[in-house]
């Protein structure tokens, strides 16, 4: 028992370690801009592009819910323009750039992983460093600064479809008019709800691609090993950016 | 010059290379051969650092391999070409993207680019495939790429990691004509990994037998053909044990 605990403990401290270095081995390839500048552009068309749709789906059903369960519990007890509060602060602070996040997850951290893993097992990776390329600056840095910069690029478009779809279930289900929905969605707005939820899907869209990135060019094993990887960067994304929306949200809520 | 200087590598529990000496001079095409799993390839990534050795270097033209930092290992990079085993092409670009790719890290004007793949195409006879992508080539095809990605450098020295291996044996014998063709084409020095007799006896100058992670013998071809070792006569006869 005390072994395998000492050994967990160690697989975990060398995870670690092999992180930490991934980071800073990126961190030193930002200055060979001319590689990873035009390989970025790509990439923020690809992580836009390609996650805009399913994000947008997931939040358009998500406002029609949150603008139905909130009359349901509001009904006889609190004014129904309330609905509009609560569809609008649920979408900024958690719902949009969670639930984005998770299936961006799924999504973009995927296909990266399997994408940089097959390149890896079919030593496309070594070819890269023979032909005297970084995979840092020529794999890594555009998907991350893509993921980085796109995320909330996307996460601000679903908020707004949540909340669009919330609003045409309140008038059309709910018969509540656009003055009272939008009554309720301007009382407790703040600023900060815009931002706070924003820069949130910024450090979930690093996580993410980091993610992505890391798993995928540590991959082995052929066909079986990319499986695993793809596999293993959905975890590992999803249970990263639930720890870190509980982290943003001690940090910037309190 | 490449010197492998009691090289050592092991994976693992499992040592691979256990004192690997071995020369290569300029302008020569030596020839690895040994049986599947004894470190030949191993061996080749240790020349362009993508293997770190465990003791022992390579010294390539008197720098050892391992001491590098970065930038003294990218221009070592940029004076070798590695054709891969399995080409190792990037399946999203086209096949001129792919030669192209080594040419614009080293900063050419565009024009000259073209002119360099437009060359290293008509040289392993794949004029006019430029647009193609990877996946619609075959596997002889991909190989030749590989090549010509490797020589459209001008490298001084070009690696082949098992360049006919998974092919018939018409497109192995076309494998080897190419390089044949290359060599004469770059005067470059030639290292060439391969269980693959016929092809070890068309390329090489001289022909080492890498075993147990460490070269039995190392001879001319015909110093190997006519070796009395009975572990390397078993292998260039393919005699079963």
């Amino acid at each position: 028992m005390i072994e395998r605990v000492g050994r967990g403990t160690v697989r975990a401290i060398n995870a670690v370690g092999r992180f930490g270095h991934f980071v800073g081995d990126m961190v030193r390839a930002v200055p060979d801009v001319a590689t990873w500048g035009r390989l970025t552009i790509v990439q923020m068309r690809r992580v836009g592009v390609d996650s805009l749709p399913v994000a947008l789906f997931i939040a358009a059903f998500t406002g029609v819910v949150l603008a139905l369960q909130a009359s349901y519990t509001f009904t006889g007890t609190v004014p129904l323009y309330f609905v509009g509060t609560l569809v609008g602060k649920t979408m900024m602070l958690e719902l949009g750039p969670v639930l984005a996040g998770l299936a961006l997850a799924g999504r973009v951290g995927a296909s990266m992983a399997a994408e940089l893993g097959t390149m890896k097992v079919t030593e496309q990776v070594d070819a890269l460093e023979t032909l005297a390329y970084d995979p840092q600056s020529f794999l890594v840095l555009p998907r991350v600064i893509a993921g980085t910069a796109m995320f909330p690029v996307i996460v601000a478009l679903a908020i707004l479809t949540g909340i669009v779809t919330g609003w045409v279930a309140s008038l059309v289900l709910l018969d509540l008019s656009t003055q009272e929905f939008i009554k309720g969605l301007k009382l407790f707005y703040r600023f900060k709800d815009t931002w706070f939820g924003l820069f949130k899907s910024a450090t979930f869209g690093f996580t993410i691609t980091l993610v992505g990135c890391v798993v995928g060019l540590r991959t082995r094993g052929g066909a079986e090993g990319v499986g695993r990887s793809t596999t293993q960067a959905v975890v590992y994304s999803a249970i990263l950016l639930l720890v870190l929306d509980a982290f943003w949200a001690l940090v910037l809520l309190r | 010059m490449i010197e492998f200087q009691d090289l050592h590598k092991a994976f693992g529990a499992k040592p691979v290379l256990a004192g690997l000496t071995l020369e290569v001079r300029d302008r020569e095409t030596l020839v690895i051969i040994g049986y599947s799993g004894s470190g030949k390839s191993v061996a080749l990534k240790h020349i362009v650092g993508l293997l770190h050795p465990d003791a022992g270097d390579v010294i390539v033209d008197g720098r050892a391999v391992s001491t590098l930092d970065g930038p003294a290992l990218t221009a070592l990079r940029r004076e070798i070409g590695f054709v891969f085993q399995f080409a190792a092409l990037f399946d999203s670009m086209t096949v001129a993207d792919n030669v192209a790719l080594g040419l614009r890290r080293r900063g050419l004007a565009e024009a000259e680019i073209a002119e360099r793949v437009r060359e290293a195409l008509a040289l392993v006879d794949l004029t006019g495939t430029d647009e193609r992508y990877p996946a619609e080539l075959s596997g002889g095809m991909r190989k030749r790429v590989g090549i010509a990605r490797a020589i459209a450098l001008r490298p001084r020295y070009v690696l082949y990691d098992e360049p006919t291996t998974g092919l018939d044996p018409v497109t192995s014998a076309v494998m080897d004509r190419l390089m044949v063709r290359t060599r004469e084409h770059l005067g470059a020095t030639g290292v060439v990994v391969t269980h693959d007799m016929r092809s070890a006896y068309t390329v090489g100058d001289r022909i080492a037998m890498l075993y147990e992670g460490r070269i039995r013998q190392v001879g001319t071809v015909a110093e190997i053909q006519a070796s009395e070792d009975p572990v390397v006569r078993q292998f260039i006869e393919g005699r079963p044990a």
